[in-house]
């Protein structure tokens, strides 16, 4: 029982992590432009 | 068309500005297919002096600019990227893109928080089923109902919303049947665990939510990729003119601005936006796009034009005389929605399904209820029967059947350069038995090609095409291009003139050279009625008649003829003259063939087919198809036509070849298909889950195992639309 007290917080938590990574992910836009990206990833920064 | 021809001023009014002075400019860059593309793009971009940032969506196929002072950047921008070899068209940066996204994003939210929701919620559900001890499961329970209630509030919220609004219009749509499985599951579960219950069905309200808004989400994406795709090609349309005050000063305005005698300079390669008179200036126009007729036309003062028409060579003064809702052009867009209105019967093969679907589970579990009440069980065991009823029978599968199969389908016709905008086209593509073409632009390239290769010599092509190279009439495109063709190198030129309705002159080598019309080269023009032609004269030599034609797609009598091996019937339906229809038909092999028709002529064609039961798919380009394109059950066009064209087709190719007619409609036969099958699938999913449910023998574990295994198999069957190449 008392195993259960920390392990399902910390699953939780760690489960929260994801979400919040994704939703960041989101949020900055980071799907608008899949195909692009993986090419990008082949040029240099022209910056 | 290039970005000089769509204007500077077009550029202007696109640019949106920011409250600090920075000014933000999307264009569509159609061009952009590759890794490298993107590079090239950025970096023309960015050279332009004054350009903050420019970043490119190779998904999208934009290019987003900021840069901060003058609106005129932008058409810098857009020559910069001319220069790099890519065609650049504003796009709207209207809140209308911006909503879509907001949208499709909300979903994704919606998604990912029902994701992680289900994930956990089973992890959980899983040890209460491996046997935990009550006061574990309780514990356990009451963690899965703290995580599955905000979750369900939150992800069910467009279910609940589209229900509720079914409702007020006293129509059970199938997010009815949703909405009431999760909000009852969520409610008995809470109510079981209180009572410390065995058994909770939070993992089941979840899941169902989850995978129901994966479907939802591929819908919507699918929808979106396609708009934006045949939005950045429909940007090509004037949306202002230049207008001439008194003084002859030349002033942009905006298509709702100019009024019926307003006076309207139309240059070289620009579109009329208002039907109106020739008051001055002569030279050829191309009709094509408004009456089909492949000839571009030389047009006088005193000429009438209808809106859409293109200026070849001519530099035109037009006083308008209808402009806006009276144009020729409003008058087609008015066809074409009553065409669509009539259209809406149509309902989508899911709809359909709902339609029975939702009365028929909603009265199986209140049987179940009332069955398990007559049998002697008390209220509460029951309504957890019902609940499970309810669940297992949630249309899942159902709800992820078309739209997986159409999104996947939709992925494969992208990639083959067709882009489809609703995927319910596809469900009535599949069942098409009539093809009706139209002809210019169609069957054929819409565009001329030199027809009588040797009447040019080598060294005369050489000086002919070097003064071509200087022109943007179509003939002279065309001559630049034959010689490119016959790998022949331009000779330079210079001094080159171009006359407005003549042609161009110039000089090579010490000699002059002329280009253009028959009085242009002082030649005898010999008419004749089907052939387009231009002299082309050197100093020293008599004067030479090219002549040219519009050519037939490679394509088009193969694809005539896998139409019609298929059991399609095929008809042509042209508003050209009879003469070059005739031709037309008869080197494409269609026996059905009709000339000379006009827009309302078409549109009463299609529906007499349609009327005589079959359901047509029409393929055209221009203004004058547009009617007919959206009365036909489905409708294609090349990515070529006319932006009113494709507004109202369901899809739209790019490419050469007609052949994508023939593959989308292949494609479109397996969607239906599949979805046939998914359905069938979850049907007979159904069959077996219900009577276990209503007997009591599902219990939560049952239920989402049933649930996730149904969903997971309809995907993996509608993934079998990417394999199998073409056909």
């Amino acid at each position: 029982m008392t195993n259960l007290l920390l392990l399902i917080p910390a699953a939780l938590a760690l489960g929260l992590l994801g979400l919040g990574a994704f939703l960041w992910s989101l949020r900055t836009n980071q799907y608008d432009d899949l195909d692009g990206e993986a090419e990008r990833i082949l040029h240099e920064d022209p910056l | 068309m290039s970005a000089a021809v769509m204007g500077a001023e077009e550029l202007r009014l696109a640019a949106s500005e920011a409250g600090d002075g920075t000014m933000t400019l999307r264009l569509a860059v159609p061009g952009m297919n590759c890794g490298g593309c993107v590079a090239k793009i950025e970096s023309a971009a960015r050279a332009v002096p004054g350009v903050e940032t420019a970043r490119a969506n190779l998904t999208r196929k934009t290019l987003t600019a900021t840069w901060r002072g003058s609106r005129d950047r932008g058409a810098d921008i857009a020559r910069a990227l001319e220069d790099a070899g890519f065609d650049a068209f504003a796009l709207d940066s209207g809140e209308g893109e911006a909503s879509e996204g907001a949208e499709r994003r909300d979903l994704v939210r919606r998604m990912a928080v029902a994701g992680f929701a289900s994930a956990n919620v089973m992890l959980l559900s899983v040890s209460v089923w491996a046997g935990a001890g009550e006061a574990t499961r309780d514990l356990l329970h009451w963690v899965s109902a703290l995580i599955a209630i905000p979750a369900v509030a939150y992800a069910g919220r467009p279910f609940f919303v589209s229900a509720l609004r079914g409702l007020r219009a006293r129509r059970l749509n199938m997010d009815a049947p949703i909405s009431l499985a999760v909000i009852l599951a969520t409610g008995v579960s809470l109510a079981e665990v209180m009572r410390g219950g065995e058994e909770a069905y939070f993992d089941a309200a979840v899941m169902l939510l989850f995978l129901l808004l994966v479907g939802r989400w591929l819908d919507r994406t699918m929808r979106d990729r396609a708009r934006s795709a045949a939005q950045a090609l429909g940007r090509m349309a004037p949306r202002g003119a230049w207008v001439l005050d008194g003084q002859g000063a030349r002033a942009y305005r905006h298509m709702t601005d100019i009024r019926p005698g307003d006076r309207v300079a139309l240059d070289p390669g620009a579109r009329l936006p208002v039907d109106g008179v020739v008051e001055a200036g002569r030279g050829t126009v191309d009709a094509a796009l408004v009456t089909g007729e492949a000839r571009p036309v030389m047009v006088v003062p005193g000429d009438a034009l209808d809106a859409g028409i293109l200026s070849l060579d001519a530099a035109l003064t037009v006083r308008a005389t209808r402009v806006g809702e009276d144009t020729t052009l409003a008058e087609i867009a008015r066809l074409c929605a009553a065409a669509e209105d009539r259209k809406s019967s149509l309902a989508r093969l899911a709809d359909r399904a709902a339609a029975i679907y939702a009365p028929v589970v909603h009265l199986l579990a209140l049987a179940t209820f009332a069955g398990w009440m007559i049998a002697g069980a008390d209220a509460r065991e029951a309504l957890l029967v019902a609940v499970a009823v309810l669940i297992v029978t949630c249309p899942c599968a159902l709800g992820l059947a078309a739209p997986m199969a159409q999104a996947v389908a939709s992925g494969a016709l992208f990639r083959r350069g067709i882009m489809l905008k609703d995927g319910a086209a596809l469900e009535r593509l599949a069942t098409v038995d009539h093809a009706v073409f139209d002809k210019t632009g169609v069957l054929t390239r819409g565009e001329p090609v030199v027809t009588d290769a040797l009447a040019l010599t080598d060294g005369a092509l050489r000086h002919a095409a070097g003064l071509a190279a200087y022109g943007t009439h179509p003939l002279a495109r065309a001559l630049a291009a034959h010689a490119a063709a016959r790998g022949i190198a331009p000779a330079a030129v210079t001094d080159v003139r171009e006359e407005a309705g003549a042609g161009l002159s110039g000089l090579s080598g010490g000699r002059s050279l002329r280009l253009g019309s028959a009085a242009h080269c002082d030649a005898e023009e010999r008419e004749n009625g089907e052939e387009t032609a231009c002299w082309y004269a050197e100093d020293g030599s008599p004067p030479v008649r090219l002549t040219f034609a519009d050519t037939l797609r490679d394509d088009a009598a193969a694809t005539v003829r896998a139409l019609s091996d298929a059991g399609v019937a095929v008809s042509l339906l042209s508003g050209d003259g009879a003469g070059p229809v005739a031709r037309v038909a008869a080197l494409t092999g269609i026996a059905d063939a009709q000339g000379g028709l006009r827009p309302a002529d078409k549109i009463a064609r299609v529906e007499e087919f349609q009327a005589r039961g079959g359901t047509v798919l029409m393929v055209g380009d221009g203004i004058n198809d547009a009617p007919a394109l959206a009365a036909a059950a489905v409708s294609m066009a090349p990515s070529s036509g006319s932006d009113i064209g494709r507004t109202a087709s369901d899809l739209v190719f790019t490419g050469a070849s007609l052949g994508a007619v023939v593959e989308a409609w292949r494609i479109a036969r397996r969607t239906r298909s599949v979805i046939l099958q998914n359905f069938a699938l979850a049907a007979g999913y159904n069959a077996v889950a219900i009577p276990v449910a209503a007997l009591g023998h599902a219990g939560p574990l049952v239920a989402a195992i049933a649930m996730s295994s149904s969903s997971l198999l309809v995907t993996l069957n509608a993934l079998r639309l990417n394999r199998g190449g073409a056909a």
